[in-house]
């Protein structure tokens, strides 16, 4: 760090330091936003039981930014390309295609191992070092513009305001697909419009924490939350405090310390797990 | 209105593409009343109540639900489709499934921010406690639904169904895969919601047995032709014979069991521990 910050016992004067830069501000603020929309699409995703359906969509990270970087467009601008084409692959290929779920996960495998090999043909065509391959791959907080927290804030926004409209229908469709399909919701185009929710979700995330890592902040908070408490309302919030728990600690930690931003918001995410898996196990007896 | 039945049939016919699934079938249920769609695999059990809701066209005849053409008439019938029981690891509360019934299907956020809309949220939510207590599911409701027994979950599901307070439910097997003490409490729960709640409930089980004694009649579904009647006038060898086509046998067992002996179906899963198919 360039300031070559140190840690006090004073918070007050430790959160000073954290945000006496603006590179620190965009990044706390990048990560709030991000926290709040990965643990509310990551609790429908755990509910759901689409961890690697989510977990495809992350990785496709890799060829939205090499193909963006080919054709020569804002690599942001090729994670949510490069999502939500795989999304609606999925939605094609998924659920609303298939009975079992054996066959669910075997499209799914497909689908990421294809958008890995497309991803490595972009780079090879590229003739050249991607911008970070570690970057893409792991995350960063540094070098975050104002210009990409109001983008990530819009984007956020959006997928937002699309789960608060579907909340109740996706919510029936998860428990029950078939008592939906009776109730007249269109559980397929829900599917669909899920999957899309979760693209934006985790390009989203992925911008911070790394294609590889989004999962800290997608899967670890809100399962969690749902392994405490089991009304709705009380394990969504939870999960969104978990989740800016998990952001604002790792960056914080990270600031102050030699190691990177991901590594320490992947080790509070699991310990959270940890300790939700414990306390449940301890309260059951 | 409350002069019409609530199905009322008359030879109707189905076709699923160029397969006659059901022709010829006469049927008229009451509200209040409690009747059993029974058959083999295959008789067109689900097809008929997919007719009843409107949700595949008659190819001749006529059937109104509820005194209106049955397309109509889908948003005051409540149906629970056939199903293989919740993931286990879903972690809702059951009672949040329950008030699905109310919502689920509603888009949007509730935000109760005025009086009215909180008044209106008080009363729903006494309504699904109502139904919980009625179904007899409060000692259990608060749990994770994917954690509770086939039966819970079935008594669940037909509160989650009656908390739009139908005039009308139809429930597509919704024995299957409970044990006998099990089938025979949601069958005297179907029976007192019939007669308390003066709702039609038409129930399609492949086992009249643990039913007897709680219906008012019965609808037998063999070959796309179809009977319908009391227990004892419908389900006879004579009946049947003429029905399948075939020699049947029906055999009484001493405790009042019926068995049906002899139906020339190819023998499937269910076979061995349900005696009428």
């Amino acid at each position: 760090m360039s300031a070559n910050p140190s840690l006090s016992l004073n918070l007050i004067e430790d959160i000073r330091q954290l945000t006496t830069f603006p590179f620190m501000v965009n990044a706390l603020e990048a990560g709030t936003i991000v926290a709040v929309v990965a643990a509310v699409a990551g609790w429908y995703m755990v509910l759901r039981r689409q961890a690697f359906s989510g977990h495809t969509l992350s990785v496709m990270a890799f060829p939205g930014a090499t193909g963006a970087a080919l054709i020569g467009i804002p690599t942001s601008l090729g994670y949510y390309i490069a999502c939500a084409a795989a999304a609606l692959t999925l939605g094609g290929t998924g659920r609303a295609r298939t009975s079992s779920r054996a066959a669910e996960t075997a499209a799914v495998g497909t689908i990421q191992a294809t958008g890995l090999a497309a991803g490595f043909l972009f780079l090879s065509l590229n003739h050249q070092v991607l911008g970070g391959p570690e970057t893409l791959l792991f995350g960063t907080f540094l070098g975050i513009s104002r210009g990409q927290v109001l983008v990530l804030l819009l984007v956020a926004a959006g997928a937002l305001a699309a789960l608060a409209v579907c909340a109740r229908p996706l919510l029936l469709a998860t428990l029950d697909r078939e008592l939906a399909r009776a109730g007249g919701l269109p559980v397929a185009a829900l599917d669909v419009g899920f999957l899309l929710i979760l693209a934006a979700a985790v390009a989203t995330t992925s911008q911070i924490t790394g294609a590889l890592l989004v999962f800290a902040l997608l899967v670890a908070p809100p399962a969690a939350a749902q392994k405490i408490t089991i009304r709705p309302l009380p394990s969504l919030a939870l999960s969104v405090a978990f989740a800016l728990l998990v952001v604002w600690l790792g960056l914080g930690i990270a600031y102050f310390s030699p190691y990177p931003v991901g590594f320490w918001t992947t080790t509070l995410a699991f310990g959270l797990y940890v300790l939700a898996a414990g306390s449940r196990r301890l309260a059951r007896g | 209105m409350s002069e019409t039945g609530a199905v009322e049939l008359t030879g109707a016919a189905v076709r699923l593409g160029d397969r006659q699934v059901l022709s010829q079938v006469d049927l008229r249920v009451e509200r209040g009343e409690f009747v059993a769609v029974l058959g083999p695999n295959g008789a067109g059990k689900t097809t008929l109540m997919r007719a009843i809701l409107g949700l595949v066209p008659l190819a001749q005849g006529r059937a109104t639900v509820l005194g209106r053409p049955p397309a109509q008439a889908r948003s005051r019938v409540g149906y629970l489709p056939q199903r293989h029981g919740f993931d286990r690891s879903a972690r809702i509360r059951g009672i949040d499934f329950v008030r699905l019934g109310l919502d689920g299907t509603r888009w949007g956020l509730p935000i109760p921010i005025t009086p009215r809309a909180r008044q209106r949220r008080k009363a729903e939510r006494r309504r699904i406690d109502a139904m919980i207590e009625m179904v007899g599911a409060a000692a259990y409701a608060p749990r994770a639904i994917g954690e509770l027994s086939g039966g819970e979950q079935q008594r669940l599901l037909i509160a989650q169904a009656l908390v739009r307070e139908p005039e009308m439910l139809i429930l597509d097997e919704p024995l299957d895969g409970l044990d006998i003490p099990n089938q025979v409490a949601v069958a005297s729960l179907l029976r007192r919601i019939a007669t308390g709640q003066r709702v039609a409930v038409v129930l399609v089980a492949h086992d009249v047995n643990p039913l007897l004694g709680y219906l008012d009649r019965v609808l037998y579904l063999a070959n796309g032709r179809a009977l319908a009647g009391p227990v004892d006038g419908v389900i006879t060898a004579e009946n049947l014979s003429n029905l399948y086509g075939a020699p049947i046998e029906v055999l009484r067992t001493r405790d009042g069991r019926l068995v049906v002996v002899g139906s020339p179906e190819a023998p499937h899963h269910h076979g061995d521990r349900h005696p009428i198919e």
